[in-house]
């Protein structure tokens, strides 16, 4: 499963969906609104993408981790728009036979992801300022 | 010919709107569309070299040769996840 949705992420349901009898192996990672940075407060994050493109990529890492790697599920989902503190802005799940490979391969798709998807943040200060996190150029 | 390039982010912040009509010569690169960016925008210098084009939802080498029915996009660097 890939999404780019505007809804909050359903996390068992996200973890359900790469349940399978063949792994024995099931990772699940969640990217939330961290309150603090440093010194800096984030009140909440706003998020744009390139809605055809973002899914374009996302589906193409997740094709590049199936190659890499034995793996049986794999779910990626992004919210775009406002998500406030605590909440999931990425939600990564991946299901393998044995442990190892799981761990590995839901990293890779994480920092992948933050390289290469055309995804931006907002940020929002408690003074009502907002900001553009710098971000990384994509290299590719 | 004339390029549509949709802008993201604090790119659509810098030109002022969320997609832009270019003039360019015919066989433009990605890379003599960045000249023209530069040229509206000549405070962005900093960000558009952090900036990369996709064409058709692929990134594209600043030697990529340009047509008009071409779906462009100015990438400013990421901040997914």
């Amino acid at each position: 499963m890939i999404e780019f949705t505007d809804q909050p992420i359903d996390s068992n349901a996200v973890l359900a969906s790469v349940s399978t009898p063949a792994a024995g192996a099931n990772v699940l990672f969640l990217g939330t609104t961290r309150q603090f940075t440093g010194e800096v407060e984030t009140v909440e994050l706003n998020y744009e993408g390139y809605e055809s493109m973002v899914l374009k990529e996302l589906k193409d890492i997740r094709e590049t981790a199936m190659q890499r790697w034995p793996i049986e599920k794999c779910t990626i989902v992004h919210r775009y728009g406002t998500v406030k503190l605590a909440e999931a802005s990425v939600a990564v799940a991946v299901s393998t036979p044995h442990r190892a490979d799981s761990f590995a391969a839901a990293e890779w798709i994480l920092e992948t992801l933050k390289q290469r998807a055309p995804i931006w943040k907002r940020d929002l200060r408690p003074d009502g300022y907002t900001e553009w996190v710098e971000g990384n150029p994509v290299d590719f | 010919m004339i390029v549509n390039v949709l802008l993201f982010a604090i790119a659509k912040d810098i030109f002022g709107k969320p997609k832009l009509e270019i003039e360019l010569p015919a066989n433009a690169t990605v890379a003599d569309l960045k000249l023209e960016l530069l040229k509206l925008a000549p405070t962005a210098e900093d960000l558009l070299a952090r900036c990369v084009c996709s064409v058709d939802q692929q990134y594209a080498t600043d030697d990529t040769r340009l047509k008009s029915d071409q779906e462009i996009a100015l990438i400013p660097p990421v901040s997914g996840g």
